[in-house]
């Protein structure tokens, strides 16, 4: 009897602290199997962030640094060039790393710095329990917009990709899903791209991931899922923002 | 050679071959001479998008369990203080330099010793000390430079050069040796499990509010060995003296300048140094306040060491503080004021 179906080495046998619903655990699953399949898990160096995967050095099978809240790009900046041969990625939320770290993440995207950043959007800060966050939609009811966005008031959602993509800096910016079958299966492409890149020495890659928050968004899981079709793609829309390689949105 | 440089050179030196640093006056010949200095060694000097993006990549390197470091001043080092938090709660050797100049806020860019109490009460929030050493010529920047990467190594903590703008911009002879490196377990760095060992994890945090205060007390015990062991000061001319004068860093320069002028005209004055201001030499002030009548503080802030000196001396001698802030440096003739006052028993002001 063959297995054809078994839990990534990259990933620890603890349970996973995620609500139910939620889809962090898909995307864990997604690095690791990555992970896995490029045969570096004895290299890599995971960063943690602070948000709801503040924990996630508890899940990957691999030496992780814990960072301060949107500092993990700049934590990583020193990992990778302490040790450039090591595989260093990072793995932030939208909070941690469109709006507190937005500076590190700008600068380490210019300098092109050869590291992977897993980048979850969920439109939402999960950990504290729902508040506004830099990606929530334009009208969107949070613990701190209890009557929605206003964006003449708080401003506009902060399209991460499209900014990135305007530096020459960066290798690879592609935005991703995980609400559906055929979106994990682009997303794990998306994902695996990103550490092959920097195994490659190419370069700065990161990888949004459009998520569900069902419990803060106050959805079922499906009804979470079909949020991110309805509401999120239309804001975010999928695809690669940035491919240097490839010749795709290099400075003219 | 100027002070910065000092520091610079002495660090490569001592076997770091990364720094992170952000421009700021004065203490910006230090990154200058990184720039220079580390590509052609194979170092790395890179320069952060700010003080905070800096720490965190002194935090990336130091959990890689390489030497590093990282210099500002005053109000950069504000700036550092949540990763140098986060670098106490992860039990992270680094060097930190602060080349001090006047505040609050932006203040000025004279020379100023007014980061003392940030500095010897960790600067940041949560339990933690800093182990603070205070240069007081070009020489001790280098010396006290190497040192510091060795004591933060040893007890795995981040060690401070608490200098001052005198200090980064005189230029002095000094002599940099190369030096070698003591021994040092680092088997808790991150440098990838290679498949052959368990994961580490640098991590300061804990939900579990037993298991952070056994962080804490582990972390506890090892400051106890550095008050224990670490210790260092300089005594001047105190064999027979009656007054005794407190002062650190360029203070202390001008402090003897007066003491030897004061000595001519047959007062008993003498100085103790700190060298280290975290762990802080309490025990030779203890004894000092036996044998002294009354004590002398000169400091280039409102008074904040001598809250130290206070308790170590158990307040049981006037102090006498002779202080300059703002970017002013006290003149010898006026500690020597001060000297002459204590000599007629003058009270504290």
């Amino acid at each position: 009897m063959s297995v054809v179906f078994q839990k990534p080495h990259a990933l620890t046998d603890a349970v996973l602290h995620y609500c139910p619903g939620c889809t962090h655990g898909i995307v864990h699953r997604l690095v690791a199997e990555a992970i896995d399949e490029l045969g570096i898990e004895g290299k890599t160096i995971g960063v943690a962030p602070v948000g709801c995967a503040v924990f996630a050095y508890d899940y990957f099978n691999c030496d992780v640094a814990e960072a301060a809240h949107g500092r993990a790009p700049a934590v990583a900046t020193g990992l990778k060039r302490a040790e450039p041969s090591n595989i260093v990625f990072t793995y932030q939320g939208d909070g941690d790393l469109a709006s507190i770290g937005t500076a590190e993440t700008v600068h380490a995207a210019a300098r092109n710095e050869n590291i992977t950043v897993i980048f979850i959007n969920n439109a939402i800060y999960g950990m504290t329990g729902g508040q506004m966050a830099p990606t929530s939609l334009p009208g969107q009811v949070t613990q701190t917009s209890p009557y929605g966005r206003d964006v003449n008031h708080c401003g506009y959602p902060v399209r991460i990709c499209e900014m990135l993509a305007t530096l020459d800096g960066p290798e690879y910016l592609e935005r991703v899903a995980v609400n559906n079958v055929k979106n994990v299966r682009a997303a794990k492409k998306a994902i695996k791209k990103a550490f092959q890149n920097q195994i490659d020495g190419k370069g700065f890659s990161l990888v949004e991931v459009l998520s569900s928050c069902p419990t803060n968004w106050g959805m079922t899981p499906v009804k979470a899922l079909e949020w991110i079709d309805e509401k999120m793609i239309p804001y975010y829309p999928l695809g690669v923002y940035k491919d240097r390689s490839a010749g795709k949105g290099e400075a003219k | 050679m100027k002070g910065n440089e000092a520091i610079a050179e002495a660090a490569i030196q001592a076997g770091c071959r990364h720094y992170f640093g952000y421009p700021i006056t004065p203490q910006t010949e230090v990154a200058a001479y990184m720039a220079k200095r580390m590509p052609k060694i194979g170092g790395c000097f890179l320069q952060a998008e700010s003080e905070i993006a800096a720490i965190n990549m002194v935090y990336g390197v130091a959990s890689a369990g390489k030497r590093v470091m990282t210099s500002s001043s005053s109000p950069g080092i504000s700036l550092k203080g949540e990763g140098i938090s986060y670098m106490a709660g992860a039990n992270l050797p680094a060097l930190v330099v602060n080349v001090q100049r006047g505040g609050p806020g932006l203040g000025g860019i004279q020379p100023s010793q007014s980061d003392y109490n940030q500095a010897t009460r960790g600067g940041a929030h949560g339990d933690f000390h800093l182990l603070v050493l205070a240069p007081a010529s070009v020489q001790e920047m280098a010396d006290l430079t190497m040192l510091g990467f060795d004591l933060a190594d040893k007890y795995r903590m981040t060690a401070m050069i608490l200098a001052d703008g005198t200090m980064g911009q005189m230029m002095e002879p000094v002599e940099i040796h190369p030096r070698e490196i003591p021994e040092c377990d680092k088997s808790w760095a991150l440098t990838g499990t290679k498949m052959q060992r368990e994961r580490n994890i640098i991590n300061s945090l804990s939900m579990d509010p037993y298991d952070l205060e056994r962080m804490n007390l582990e972390r506890y015990e090892r400051y106890a060995a550095v008050e224990r062991d670490e210790v260092r000061y300089e005594s001047y001319r105190m064999d027979d003296a009656e007054i005794c004068v407190v002062a650190f860093g360029i203070a202390a320069r001008v402090a003897k300048n007066a003491i030897n002028e004061a000595r001519k005209q047959g007062v008993k004055v003498g100085l103790i140094r700190p060298i280290t201001l975290w762990p802080f030499p309490k025990a030779p002030l203890k004894a000092a306040a036996e044998t002294c009548k009354s004590f002398i503080t000169v400091e280039l802030n409102m008074g904040q060491m001598v809250d130290d000196v206070r308790l170590a001396t158990e307040c049981k001698r006037p102090i006498i503080t002779c202080n300059r802030t703002g970017g002013v440096i006290p003149s010898a003739a006026e500690v020597y004021n001060a000297i002459m006052n204590a000599q007629k028993g003058g009270q504290a002001e």
